[in-house]
């Protein structure tokens, strides 16, 4: 066991995270360069494009350190998105140490925080490094002065690198042999692994990964998951390489991958205890925790005619993403179509990406929403994440929404702004922190619907992008809600219904009418876009009727040229959505939850 | 005169003696290749004489066909009928840019069996005149009507541009210009005009210019007052709308040559870049002065590309093409020669087209009308 070491690398977003675990990859020899393809790690097409890791994936790196001695790293990579934190949670939970990665020219920022946060709570060993130092805006000594004041780490153990240029990976390697402890455990033990990730592969069904923390796993033995007891008899067990390598066990203290005839990714938990049914570990591993979506929105197809397409496609991208769920539902407006629950706004968006994009289908989603409480007069309960499913008002007692706390890292020169805007968001208990001359640290709690609605953006843009955040569910709290229908041509549009405060509604309601008015495309006749709370109208915006849209010239050689472009029309008509004679286009309802100010 | 199912026959004389700044058309400025290419033309003549045979459309276009001397004039004129048979009564257009011919050319043509002229004014206002990069003035533009007149053509078609950028910021002054070009040509009474929005083209000199200028084209509510106020005052005097951009005193005086575009007729073009159709066949020559003798010189037929239409092609381009008429789409022909009932598998879309006032359908036809002119393009979307 001493010959291995288990870490991960965590960072803020786009802090080279990826980069260097690829070079860590090719200087260990896992690939050589000819078959080298920057980020390897990242291997869906969109996390690759947004820079992103979305899923997170594990590698074992054979490495003959300075002492002449062979080890093997275990790299687990994490996702590097705040909707992911929970599975970064389980990925660090199963590693004694990290390289925590700070870029040299933004420095120390709300992730790198938040994530240090997360090292800490699991007792890790903490490498800092220093990356992008072949930057001309590259400041290293501001960033060591951050690492000692914000972070509470010694600047002169960080190690300098750029992975872009492959400086600095030998030293990272190093330290980590020598700063990272080996794990403990006791082979001997009852079975104890950690379940911190799991991938569907068409052939063997769930292939889990996990981390040993007691007793030894090999194939036949029969396993016991805790979460809900269910049991399999174990195919394979194996490492990691570029590819899976079949093992005869696993011990206590690695890495590796179990395929078990478990049908999809999501009969497993992330942060689930694997343990042998006949010899069951006394209690399991702490830290689990059921993730839930918070992010709700109704997915429905463009064309009617792709409903049953649409329907497989959800079953087979369900198959590798444990967190995404989703049911059937359906909309008086826009058809049969699916209601789907997100961990936020970005798994939202990957996944409405890799259905058009890997399945090929034309969506369209409602306005996102959170998930409301309602106290009814008979006593009863009633959770509401779909605006169409509001109760009857005069039937409520009591309305309630989640709240988040976020946590921002900014520049002070920034924090008129942001809290300008945390308050326009209903932001309260505000709390700040100098981490250093020039830079705080915010938090505010906050309802989570009105994050949603275009927070980041505009977070982003107040700020200039020199702010970061991050965000934990908190609790609910009682608020008064009321519900915003959309009306298109008098004809309600239940998919741009949104549950609001009341005191925003109607502000919302006129922006609402705004965004459509910028989205839908003028057509032959007026529409009339009404904002409504109740049987009230609050806003209303017009889309005058086109009134011209002719070529002037159309002789003999301007035939087929017209034609085609009229050929190419017609495609672009299929992804707008009929709603009684206007049609909608896909963008407007996404639109509907941006302000002007974008 | 029941000829109208014969082809016309086009021919793209590919000189001018300037380029205009809006122009997309292919044409150059070097004249001394007028030659090479007359002696093309015959070449091509020659090729197609079995395939087409008769005609009872001919129409000179280009480029400038009035670049050409009277006599290359005479000789393509009698090029084309040694060739071809021209049906009696054939419409036989040229078209003229003004300050190019002289009054006595003018008589050679009409005497040749030219019977209709249309002449390039696009304005009578000096001001456009040079912004849209044109060599003549309004005052020639006048003097080209007088003279057609006096060479004895009582058929004149007027070309005119409308829609252009305002340049001192003031879009109402450019409109009421327009209108007082449009009474202009009024008071010479041609038989025919044909009104043009300014299109921008791609690679001209006028799509460089307002790329990086302030100045734009107008939008959608101008270009739509500019297109009602002409088609409802030329109208009022008493001419049809009978396409989008043309106007006719009365329906003899339609251009039975564009006609044969928009119904599917067949037609043979040739010159550099001029496009042929046979009726499922279409194909056309290289935009290219040198690549088109070149071939031509080797005797095969100088196509720079074809395409054979799909039954859902014929449709699509009969569908846009009947819809920028005024008397729209016969249904039981269209069924007929389409395979399509628009009125039983597109009665609702008609429902609602009609409803908006965008046509009229009544009488087996689906007819725009004037607001769905204007909007042509989109009528054969939603009907397609």
């Amino acid at each position: 066991m001493n010959h291995i070491r288990n870490f991960s690398i965590i960072a803020h977003i786009d802090h080279g995270k990826s980069t260097l675990a690829d070079r860590l990859i090719q200087i260990t020899g896992v690939v050589d360069a000819r078959n080298f393809q920057d980020q390897i790690l990242d291997n869906m097409d969109i996390e690759r494009e947004r820079g992103i890791t979305i899923k997170s994936q594990a590698i074992a790196l054979p490495y003959r350190a300075a002492d002449g001695r062979d080890y093997t790293l275990n790299l687990i990579d994490t996702p590097g998105h705040v909707d992911f934190t929970y599975e970064v949670s389980r990925s660090l939970a199963s590693c004694e140490g990290v390289l925590l990665l700070v870029d040299a020219a933004q420095g120390v920022q709300a992730q790198t925080l938040a994530n240090l946060y997360l090292a800490l709570e699991n007792d890790l060993a903490i490498i800092p490094v220093i990356n992008k130092i072949d930057l001309p805006s590259a400041d290293i000594e501001r960033v060591k002065e951050q690492i000692d004041a914000e972070l509470g780490l010694d600047p002169e153990t960080a190690i300098l690198c750029s992975a872009k240029e492959g400086t600095g990976i030998e030293e990272i390697l190093e330290a980590v042999v020598r700063q990272i402890p080996p794990p403990v455990g006791d082979p001997e033990a009852p079975l104890a692994a950690l379940i911190f990730d799991a991938k569907y592969d068409a052939f063997r069904g769930t292939v889990i990964h996990c981390r040993l923390f007691a007793g030894t796993l090999k194939a036949g033995d029969v396993i016991r998951f805790h979460y809900n007891d269910a049991t399999y008899r174990v195919e394979e067990v194996g490492r990691f390489r570029l590819q899976r390598e079949k093992a005869d066990a696993l011990r206590a203290g690695e890495v590796g991958y179990i395929i078990a005839g478990v049908k999809t990714v999501s009969d497993v938990r992330t942060g689930d205890t694997i343990t042998h049914e006949s010899r069951p570990c006394a209690a399991p591993l702490p830290g689990f925790k059921e993730i839930k979506p918070v992010v709700f929105a109704s997915i429905y197809p463009i064309a009617s005619d792709d409903y049953e397409d649409l329907a497989v496609s959800l079953e087979k991208y369900k198959l590798n993403d444990g967190s995404f769920v989703y049911e059937k539902d359906s909309s008086a407006a826009l058809g049969q179509g699916f209601r789907c629950g997100f961990l936020g706004l970005l798994h939202l968006d990957v996944v409405q990406e890799r259905l058009e994009r890997e399945y090929d289908l034309s969506i369209i989603l409602s306005v996102p929403s959170v998930r409301y409480h309602f106290i009814l007069k008979d006593g009863a309960s009633a959770w509401v994440d779909n605006p169409m499913h509001y109760p009857d008002p005069v039937s409520v007692v009591k309305s309630e929404e989640p709240y988040i706390r976020a946590a921002m890292m900014l520049p002070d020169r920034y924090l008129g702004a942001v809290m300008k805007l945390c308050m326009e968001k209903r932001g309260v208990n505000s709390q700040m922190n100098y981490l250093s001359p020039g830079r705080v640290e915010l938090t505010y709690e906050m309802p989570l619907s009105d994050v949603i609605y275009d927070f980041y953006d505009r977070f982003k843009s107040v700020t200039q992008g020199y702010g970061s955040f991050d965000y934990d569910l908190i609790d609910y709290r009682e608020s008064n809600l009321v519900l915003l229908d959309i009306l298109v041509n008098g004809e309600k549009v239940d998919a741009l219904s949104q549950i609001v405060h009341r005191d925003r509604a109607r502000a919302r309601g006129v922006q609402a009418c705004d965004r459509l008015k910028d989205e839908i495309p003028r057509q032959m006749f007026k529409i009339a876009i009404q904002g409504a709370i109740g049987g009230e109208i609050v806003s209303r915006s017009t889309i005058s009727a086109f009134r011209k849209d002719v070529t002037a010239k159309c002789y003999g050689g301007d035939i087929t040229r017209k034609r085609k472009l009229l050929e190419k029309q017609k495609k672009g008509k299929k992804r707008m959505k009929m709603i009684g004679n206007v049609s909608i286009p896909q963008s407007a309802f996404l639109a509907v939850l941006k302000s002007d100010t974008d | 005169m029941n000829t109208e199912n014969l082809p016309g026959l086009y021919l793209h004389i590919p000189f001018c003696r300037s380029k205009c700044a809006y122009c997309g058309f292919y044409s150059r400025t070097d004249i001394s290749r007028i030659p090479d290419f007359l002696k093309g033309l015959r070449a091509e003549m020659a090729l197609y004489r079995k395939a087409f045979p008769r005609f009872d459309t001919v129409y000179l276009g280009g480029g400038t066909p009035s670049v050409l001397e009277t006599p290359h004039l005479e000789a393509v004129l009698d090029t084309v009928r040694r060739h071809f048979v021209i049906a009696d009564g054939a419409e036989i257009t040229v078209e003229i840019n003004p300050g190019d011919l002289t009054a006595e050319a003018l008589r050679t043509l009409r005497a040749l069996g030219v019977n209709r002229l249309t002449l390039g004014c696009q304005s009578f206002d000096d001001a456009v005149l040079a912004f849209l990069g044109r060599r003549h003035t309004a005052g020639q533009g006048r003097d080209a009507i007088l003279a057609a007149r006096a060479a004895g053509f009582d058929h004149l078609g007027l070309d005119l541009i409308y829609g252009l950028p305002a340049p001192g910021g003031d879009p109402g002054a450019t409109f009421r210009g327009w209108l007082t070009t449009l009474r202009t040509a009024l008071s010479f009474q041609p038989e025919h005009l044909s009104c043009y929005q300014l299109t921008l083209e791609a690679d001209t000199p006028l799509a460089a210019t307002l790329a990086l200028s302030p100045l734009s084209l107008p939008d959608d509510d101008l270009s739509a007052r500019y297109f009602l106020t002409t088609s409802e005052r030329l109208e009022a005097a008493g001419y049809r709308h009978y396409e989008v951009s043309n106007f006719a005193r009365d329906d003899d005086h339609r251009a039975r040559h564009n006609r044969k575009y928009w119904d599917h007729t067949p037609y043979l073009g040739l010159g550099p870049a001029a496009h042929s159709f046979d009726g499922a066949r279409r194909w056309w020559n290289p935009r290219d002065l040198d690549a088109w003798v070149g071939a031509l010189r080797e005797g095969v037929r100088p196509i720079a590309g074809e395409e054979t239409l799909t039954r859902d092609q014929q449709r699509l381009e009969a569908l846009f093409l009947g819809l920028r008429t005024r008397e729209g789409i016969d249904i039981r022909a269209f069924r007929r020669r389409y395979g399509l009932d628009l009125r039983a598998e597109r009665g609702n879309e008609i429902g609602q087209l009609a409803a908006a006032g965008l046509v009229r359908s009544d009488g087996g036809r689906v007819s725009p009308t004037r607001r769905g002119l204007a909007c042509a393009d989109f009528l054969a979307r939603f009907l397609s």
